[in-house]
Order: structure tokens, then sequence, then C-alpha cells
């Protein structure tokens, strides 16, 4: 029971992690918590559905489709919105609020052109892998793999190549990164894509984990995320992801009957809540958050 | 198009900007004074409510006990937020409330012997009973009509909820041109320099929260008798940030703002579901249920990057940031 308990965790985890760096990524160049990021995932679930579905393209193609498209919308977006918020310094306060009318304004687009009903992707969900106690479906397979792949393949690029570094160097002081010659525009303009693509395959894996999915699903995924994102300390991608994986895992743990008789099931969202506000009272700036942010 | 026309349509209107001006006066305590970023507002609507209608139903209470006693666990319930995460930076915050208010509903739906589940309050009695916590009130809004002679139950109401939310802006109005509600602007303004001149920064804001938090919770109650009966899906996140649109439509930092951006929000939300013109009528009944939370979405954007002050904010006191 627990190491199964451990692998559905990862694959949560992983789905979380994904999402949060996403999310950590553009806070940390613009300070803005993007509420909307939840329907973006939905955004990239739903046009991956257009391409494998009624398109009959395979998952793989519809996958890299769904995330490119959810990256252009991003672009868009800074182009369109927050790019003038950004010109006229509006502060945490006005970006939040902005980002809750947009994410109105998208979920209810894709309510409005894709329906509510629930879809699924064309996908067997009867191939299992039998490995000694655990069982692990071929989605929750792929979402182990491309969540790992994507962590190892962030981490490199933040550490590794200059982009990365750019990246970082603005999240942590962005008037001195610009002062030192950073093209400031260029480099919030990877983050978006970055975000974007990001959120797509967080997504695409969640409604493949999750097998059936509609328009609503992102916003339902959108606060475990945020709790991810401020477990590790909004800002830091590496924190995102560890957050992520700890939240996902002591979810689905907590259901353990090993532990104190187990938590029942409808609670796992409050689980992830609950281990937000303890790590909080004891480290109040998140694992990996700076203490205050100028 | 003649229920525009229509008496009962304008008090419908009425009754539900009066409730959301309680609930939006409590966020306005919060933050337009005291700085503080709450999106969890509709929690203590929630817990203000279902403490009443459990008390009725199930203790026997009397309405007019349970009422008051659903307002005090509206307070004790911003307390207990407040105590661990008014030391959190304003975006924890942010995130941490919401997170509370979607833990208040996760509680209501799955602890179906306390409040009934999903299936909402008609379940909070015996198993094959319609449970109704609404019968005291319901007479009281009978007397009441009888008294001004009106003819609508819904007028009656309209005139309730006014009076109570009109009492409650004084209220608040007086409190905030106190000493205390001067410290509270100032917290808002320069917390260090408040800190700094021997205010207890982190006891003001609490009591700001749960001077918010209870003004929610007596929403919450005319919430609960408007509709005679309710569930937990009556208390997404969303009725928190109408309160917000509200707070922007009004203007932030000014207690009377709220019921004229109350209305302007009451008549939009209202309006909005008869849409039934061109281009509106290409689109089906339930499709523009979408479109009517769209429409509510461009507004906030539009107020955030047009207007930050608000329509009668004024931008030297209080601008978004």
């Amino acid at each position: 029971m627990f190491p199964q308990l451990l692998v559905n965790g990862l694959v949560t985890g992983s789905v979380y992690a994904i999402a949060a760096v996403g999310v950590s990524l553009v806070y940390g160049l613009l300070r803005l918590v993007n509420f909307a990021y939840g329907d973006m995932m939905a955004f990239g679930a739903l046009i991956t559905f257009g391409v494998n579905g009624p398109l009959h393209q395979s998952m793989i193609v519809a996958a890299l489709v769904g995330m490119a498209t959810t990256a252009i919308l991003a672009l868009l977006l800074d182009f369109a919105l927050w790019r003038p918020l950004r010109i006229r310094r509006a502060g945490f306060m006005s970006l939040f609020l902005a980002s809750i009318g947009l994410a109105l304004v998208l979920r209810q687009a894709l309510l409005l052109f894709g329906s509510a009903q629930p879809r699924t992707y064309r996908v067997n969900p009867y191939r299992v892998f039998v490995l000694g106690s655990v069982r692990v479906s071929e989605a929750q397979t792929i979402a182990i793999a491309a969540a790992a792949a994507t962590i190892v393949a962030v981490a490199l690029l933040l550490a590794y190549t200059t982009t990365g570094r750019v990246l970082r160097a603005m999240a942590d002081d962005r008037s001195l990164a610009a002062v030192a010659g950073i093209d400031v525009e260029r480099a919030i303009r990877i983050a978006w894509i970055a975000s974007g693509l990001l959120a797509g395959l967080a997504g695409i894996l969640a409604a493949l984990v999750e097998y059936s999915f509609d328009p609503n699903f992102g916003f339902q995924l959108l606060l475990p995320v945020f709790a991810a994102v401020v477990l590790g300390g909004i800002g830091s991608a590496y924190g995102a992801l560890a957050g992520g994986l700890a939240l996902g895992i002591a979810q689905e743990v907590s259901t353990w009957s090993g532990f104190a008789g187990g938590v029942n099931p409808t609670y796992k969202p409050v689980v992830a809540f609950l281990v937000l506000t303890v790590a909080l009272l004891i480290r109040p700036q998140g694992f990996f958050g700076q203490a205050r942010v100028a | 198009m003649n229920v525009l026309a229509s008496g009962s349509f304008w008090a419908f209107v009425g009754v539900v900007a009066g409730i959301y001006t309680i609930l939006a006066l409590g966020l306005q305590v919060q933050f337009g004074f005291a700085g503080l970023l709450n999106f969890g507002q509709v929690a203590f609507m929630a817990i203000g409510a279902y403490t009443m209608a459990i008390l009725v139903v199930k203790e026997g209470w009397s309405m007019w006990l349970a009422a008051p006693l659903g307002i005090v666990a509206a307070g004790v319930g911003g307390l207990l937020l407040g105590l661990p995460t008014l030391r959190l930076r304003a975006d924890y915050f942010a995130i941490v409330t919401i997170a509370f208010s979607e833990i208040v509903r996760y509680v209501a739906t799955n602890e179906t012997t306390l409040t009934g589940g999903s299936q909402g309050t008609i379940a909070l009695g015996s198993v094959g009973t319609a449970a109704q916590y609404n019968t005291e009130w319901s007479s009281f809004q009978g007397r009441v009509q009888h008294a001004l002679g009106f003819s609508s139950s819904d007028a009656t109401m309209l005139v309730i909820v006014w009076v109570v939310a009109i009492v409650l802006l004084a209220l608040t109005w007086l409190a905030l041109r106190t000493p205390w509600g001067r410290v509270l602007r100032a917290i808002r303004d320069d917390e260090d320099a408040a800190a700094s001149l021997g205010k207890n920064v982190f006891v003001y804001k609490l009591q700001a929260l749960a001077l918010g938090a209870v003004l929610a919770g007596i929403a919450g109650l005319f919430y609960a008798w408007q509709f005679s009966f309710f569930s937990p899906n009556d208390f997404e996140p969303l009725l928190t940030f109408f309160a917000w649109m509200i707070l922007l439509l009004g203007g932030i930092g000014r207690v009377w703002a709220v019921p004229v951006g109350a209305l302007v929000f009451g008549v939009i939300f209202a309006g909005t579901r008869f849409l039934s013109f061109a281009p509106f009528s290409w689109f089906a009944s339930d499709e523009r249920a979408y479109l009517r939370l769209m429409i509510i979405g461009v507004i906030i954007l539009g107020l955030v990057v047009l207007r930050p002050q608000g329509l009668l904010g004024n931008k030297r006191e209080m601008v978004l940031e």
C-alpha cells in the first residue's frame, strides 16, 4: 500500500512541480502571482485534445502543438496586458487583480468555445505496468518520465546557460540586472515562453493522469500549485520544484492507513494547505525564499 | 425586455447589492484601511450562514440567538486565520487566504453529518426531511411587511437589508474616524513608521481582519435568509472576487463608495442575465451565463488598467499598487 501511495504522490507531485516552476519563473521577474495560470493549463490541455481527438494526430504531436500554442498565448497576453501594466509600474495588487480578471475571461472563453463536457485523450487507460506491489498506468508513467526530463532540463537551463543566468539574476535584483546591461524585456519574453510551455505541459499531464477533464479543471489544480510555489518560496524555481514534489507526495501518503489511520481521501487538497501552513509557521518565507523582497 | 420594467426585478437587484455592500464593506476595512490582501472573504460569509442554519435546525435554537452566534463565529474565524498568517508577506497572505476559503468550502462539502454536505442545507435535518432554518425569519419579514404596508416580500427585504447596510456603513465610517481608525491608516501607509511610534501593528491588523470577517458573517446571514437555502457551492472564491470588483468600482479607502460600487455591480450582475439582444442573442442561454462572467472579468481588467483608484476613489489617498 505505502509504495503505491508513494508512486501516486510522485505522479501528482511531478505535475505540481512542472506547473509551480512556470508560476515561479514569471513571479521572479514580474512579481506577478498569476491567477490565470490554471486556465492556461486548461487551455493547453484543450488544444492538445483538439489536435489529438478531432484532428487524429498522435499524442506527442498534439502535446507539442498544445504547449507551443500556450506559449504563444502567454506571449500575446504579455504584449496586450502585462507590458502596458509594467510600463505604468503597476504593483503586486494591480497585477494580482488583473490576473483574476484574466482568469475569469480565459475560463469562460474556454467554456464558451469548448463547452463544459468532460473529454479524454485517445490513450489506452487499461495498460498498466506492475512492479512488485506497485501498479502504474501508462499515463502515470508518461507523467513521471516527462516530469523528470523537464525538471532536469529546467535545472540545467537555469544553472548553466546564459539565459538561465539572466533569469536568475533578474529574479534576484531586477534593477541591478538592468544596470548590468541585460535586455530586461527580452528576458521577460523568454520567461513567458517558458512559463507557457510549462503550463501547457502540466495541463496535458494532469489531463492524462486524471483521464477525464473539462475546461474547469485548471482552476482546481491552481491552488495546490500555488501552495507548492509558496512552500518552496515564491520566485525560487528550484524551491517550486521541491515544493511541488513534496506536496504531491504529502497529499497521497497522508491517506496511508499506517499513518494514524490515514486521512479521508476527499481531504487531500486540505492536506496540501495544512502542510503549507505548518511550513510557513516555521519558515515564513518558504524553504528557498528570500526573507524580504524590495 | 419588459422584465427590466418590473419592480420585483429591481428589488432583487437592490437586495443583492445590499448584501454585497455589507460583504465588500468588510473588505474595505481590511484592504482600504488596513492594507490587508484578504482573498478569502467568502469563507466568513459561509461560517456565518452555516453556524446560524446548523444551530437552528440541529440544536433547535431560536434564530435570534443563532444569528448573533453566526456573526461571532465569523469573527472568531477571522482571528484564527489572522493569528498564524498576518506576519506573512502580502503575496503569501493573499494565497493563504484563498486557500483558507477553499478549506472552509471543502469541510462544508465533506462533513455531511454537520453541514448537509453538497446537497446543502436542505439535508441538515434527519434523512427524508427537508430541513428549514428560515421559518422565524419569514414570519419576522411578514410582520415587517405588514407594518410597512408593502405588497411584495422582495421590497420588504430590500428595506431591511439596506437599513442594516446603512447602519453598518455609518458605524464603520465613525469607527474609522476615531484614533483607532487613524492608526489603521497609518499602518496601511507605512507599517514601519507606525511600529516605531509604539503601535502594535499585529494587533491592529488582527482587529481589522476580524471586523471585516464579522461584516462578512452578517452578509452571510442575509444571503441565507434571502435565498432560504444554500450549499457549499454558493461560497466559491468567485464571490470574493465580486467583492473585490465592488471595491474597485467604488473606490478604495472610501466607506461610502462601497454601496455605489455594489449598486453598479448589482445592475451589471443582474442586468447581464437579460442580455437577450444581439450580439448576445447569437448564443444559447447557458452560453450567455459564460459570457456574463466573461464581461465581469473584462470589467475587472478594465478597472485595474484604466482606473486603479476606482470610480469615486481619491488618487492621492489610495491607489492600487
